[in-house]
């Protein structure tokens, strides 16, 4: 976990990097997102700030785009496919057995920060549907008992680093 | 450097990799979720071990997605041989027979490049190439396209030479002649764009190249930029030489890494040798541009929402008119293209608009890129002449269903677009044809859905997405869709009422109508042509409590056949998530349907010589006993959502 000083100390960094213009506000919340892994208020009223612009209008950009996220993920942070092609080869059986088995719903990140769960529209890997990602690992022609097998190394070991 | 120079030593360097052999590994998104960079890291061990140097080329994606991991030797003065789905495990073997001795491992591969490989398929004569014409597609695969000068000796650049030559009027009317449309699904006519625009008296003026490809499954310009993004480059110069702008922006959505850092290679690359910059190829005229990456926001694909998001803005649309090419970004005029109208530009200007125009249909002129996903045999990227049918796509070129089912639907522009039957198989491809039939052309996402997709469960998937994506600008879009995926999720839980169909159909021309951009526009598309083409399963869902494909939960059970069980198997039992099939050991196993939650696994572990799991619908098809159970469960999941 990284310290209230050390997150601010980053946006203050990624601040100094840009112009003070309006046009950058969605850069600068993508590299703070990058950085802390989601956004804090505390970020949002510093670009804010920043940019001279109300913090109201600067949650409505950070709102509406489905990039941004508020809470930080788990460790494993998973996500699953929802496009067209996941879902015609069982998606929904795929997002309903992740939520059973983490104890999740979508959207959520697991009390002990190991999981976090989140539906995408679409990831570009049809062929292989329907897929998970586990961080970045994909798991290609998911079943709900394959996702039971995919899931045990990450809850034996959530200490352990997967690749 | 002139152009001639650049152009010479990029032949030279491109014919030296020629006279050697080398590895080709197709490691776009697909190839890589599929497993090739470790087929990569294989290579680079192997010749490694064997003391090789051997350049392992890392290209882009051939559109063979259903081959990936693709890899290509190439020797010269000898076959070049492809070879598909390789794993680690074999590349010693292809290293040791192929890259190090003369056994080509014909067996071990899907064709040649070359005809006079004896027995092994010469991939040109696959039936999919009798249809396929690859103009943008044509490098994709067989170039670095982190290598500028693999582009450049595959007549890369020389449109833009070429263009830099000609007036802004010639140009705009070249794209006339040439019939060129919009490839982002609309069709506009390319030639009015760039004439409004040029024709603008304001300035600064922008070239914007729309790379938000939110179709859920549809990847087309992804696969164009991670394989060569220099053409789009190419195609925005010459766009910003035509309308008088400087500056370029590049929409891409986050959601494509790989693609947002193969363009910022090739523009670093572009800049080098003074293709991008100030006083371009010693014309005089500059040009800029810059990567503006996408949050994720489905509607940022229709143009006035797109431009509030390079703005910093959400990314809501605007009314037209304005059109943005009189006030677009920052009220400039902009020029707003989608990826593949800007990679056809340089072939249009360096071959002419007569030999565009030769290729296509009357209205619809050139080629089409198109995404097959779905239940078909061999998914991927397909590049045809407009015009081409819809048959020829599915059967011939993705090689038709896969596992021997029954085709049911072609799904033709994501959430706008429609779901056409097997009846409309034979008509061509092109704008005119498919609006007509309710769907749309779309940026070219096909997904083919099989006798095992329920139709209405489709209309609510499309729905839903459109829901979730509509932008709340509109009343009628954030609302009436919303609507309208209440009754389909009322029909698809068993819980409709015959009155519900024309309650949709009239709700459908309701968020048409009170729409301002394309997102709610097209939304209903999908529920229109369903009701048009498949309103039998409506019916049957709603009359008879039916999934006529036993897709939708509450109107389907597994049952396990008493006489088919095998009894002292115990796959079922122990697989099933949810502690729902019962029986000790050497009984007959059975569902308690007040636990199952349809997951199908049951099914999927039954070992096919007993085959005993069966579905059911309508769920009174089940023992008296078991319906009970099945109703109680349905009632306790209404609660959970409530």
């Amino acid at each position: 976990m990284i310290t209230e000083e050390q997150a601010s100390q980053a946006v203050a960094e990624i601040l100094s990097s840009h112009k003070k213009e309006k046009k950058n506000l969605i850069p600068l919340l993508q590299e703070v997102q990058t950085s802390l892994g989601y956004l804090p208020q505390e970020a949002l009223q510093k670009i804010a700030g920043f940019l001279e612009v109300p913090e109201v209008e600067i949650w409505g950009v950070a709102t509406f785009y489905n990039q941004f996220r508020f809470v930080p993920l788990g460790k494993y942070h998973t996500r699953v496919c929802m496009g067209t092609a996941c879902h015609l080869a069982g998606g929904k059986l795929i997002l309903e057995a992740l939520e059973r088995e983490l104890d999740i719903k979508v959207g959520e990140t697991a009390e002990d920060g190991n999981f976090s769960l989140e539906r995408v529209a679409c990831i570009g890997c049809c062929m292989l549907a329907p897929v998970i990602v586990i961080r970045d690992k994909i798991y290609p022609k998911m079943t709900p008992f394959k996702v039971e097998e995919a899931l045990i190394p990450y809850k034996q070991e959530p200490q352990g680093e997967k690749s | 450097m002139t152009f001639e120079e650049i152009n010479n030593k990029a032949k030279s360097e491109w014919e030296a990799l020629q006279k050697g052999t080398y590895i080709l590994v197709g490691t776009a998104t697909c190839g890589r979720a599929a497993g090739a960079l470790d087929v990569v890291d294989a290579f680079n061990k192997e010749l490694t071990r064997q003391g090789l140097e051997v350049p392992i080329i890392q290209v882009g994606c051939t559109g063979l997605c259903y081959a990936d991991p693709l890899v290509v030797i190439s020797k010269a003065g000898s076959l070049r041989v492809v070879y598909a789905n390789v794993t680690p495990e074999i590349v010693p073997r292809l290293v040791e027979g192929y890259v190090a001795g003369d056994d080509p491992c014909l067996e071990l591969a899907l064709g040649t490049l070359e005809g006079g490989g004896g027995e092994a398929i010469y991939i040109p004569e696959l039936p999919r190439f009798e249809h396929e014409l690859r103009l943008i597609l044509r490098r994709c695969g067989y170039i670095d396209p982190e290598n500028i000068n693999h582009y450049i000796a595959n007549g890369g650049y020389s449109g833009l030479e070429k263009a830099l030559k000609m007036s802004p009027e010639e140009i705009v009317g070249e794209l006339k002649k040439s019939g060129l449309r919009g490839r982002g699904g609309a069709g506009f006519p390319t030639h009015r764009k760039w004439e409004l625009c040029r024709k603008a008296r304001s300035t600064p003026k922008y070239v914007i190249c729309n790379a938000d490809e939110g179709d859920p499954g549809a990847f087309m310009d992804r696969v164009v930029l991670e394989s060569d993004p220099h053409q789009v480059i190419e195609g925005m110069i010459i766009a910003g030489h035509t309308i008088g702008a400087e500056q370029g922006y590049i929409y891409v959505r986050a959601e494509y890494p790989l693609a947002i850092e193969r363009i910022q290679i090739a523009l670093k690359q572009s800049g080098e040798l003074r293709f991008l910059g100030d006083n371009i190829l010693g014309s005089g005229f500059g040009f800029h541009i810059e990567i503006a990456a996408g949050a994720g926001a489905f509607v940022s694909g229709e143009e006035t929402a797109l431009i509030a998001a390079v703005e910093g803005k959400m990314s809501t649309p605007s009314p037209r008119p304005p059109y943005p090419a009189e006030l677009g970004l920052w009220d400039k005029p902009t020029l707003l293209n989608n990826v593949k109208t800007f990679a056809y530009v340089p072939l249009i200007v360096k071959r002419g608009a007569d030999w565009f125009a030769s290729i296509g249909t009357e209205g619809s002129k050139g080629t089409a890129v198109f995404t097959l996903a779905g239940k078909v045999a061999s998914a991927g990227l397909a590049e045809v002449p407009m015009g081409t049918t819809l048959r020829e796509l599915i059967y011939d070129i993705g090689g038709g269903i896969a596992k021997d089912k029954q085709f049911k639907a072609v799904q033709i522009g994501g959430p706008s677009g429609g779901c056409l039957p097997e009846t409309l198989l034979d008509i061509p491809i092109d704008y005119d044809s498919l609006r007509e039939a309710g769907s749309m052309m779309g940026s070219g996402g096909m997904i083919v859905m099989d006798e095992d997709n329920c139709m209405v469960d489709a209309a609510r998937f499309f729905l839903d997405f459109s829901t979730k994506e509509s932008c709340g600008k509109c009343t009628m879009c954030r609302l009436g869709t919303l609507q309208m995926l209440h009754i389909l999720e009322d029909i698809t839980a068993g819980r409709g009422t015959i009155g519900d169909i024309d309650l949709l159909l009239a709700l459908a021309e309701d968020v048409k109508i009170g729409s301002l951009c394309g997102l709610g526009k097209t939304a209903p598309n999908p529920v229109l042509t369903t009701l048009r083409y498949f309103r039998d399963e409506y019916e049957a869902h709603i009359l008879e409590k039916r999934c006529p494909a036993k897709v939708c939960p509450n109107l389907t059970a597994y049952y396990i056949l008493p006489d088919k069980c095998e009894r002292s198997c115990e796959h079922c039992v122990l697989t099933c998530p949810t502690e729902a099939v019962k029986g000790e050991k050497g009984e007959i196993k059975f569902i308690d349907q007040e636990k199952c939650v349809n997951c199908g696994t049951c099914m999927d572990v039954c070992p096919p010589e007993y085959d005993a799991v069966i579905k059911l619908s309508p769920i009174t098809e089940l023992p008296t006993e078991d319906v009970a159970g099945k109703e109680k469960s349905i009632e306790q999941q209404a609660k959970q959502v409530a």
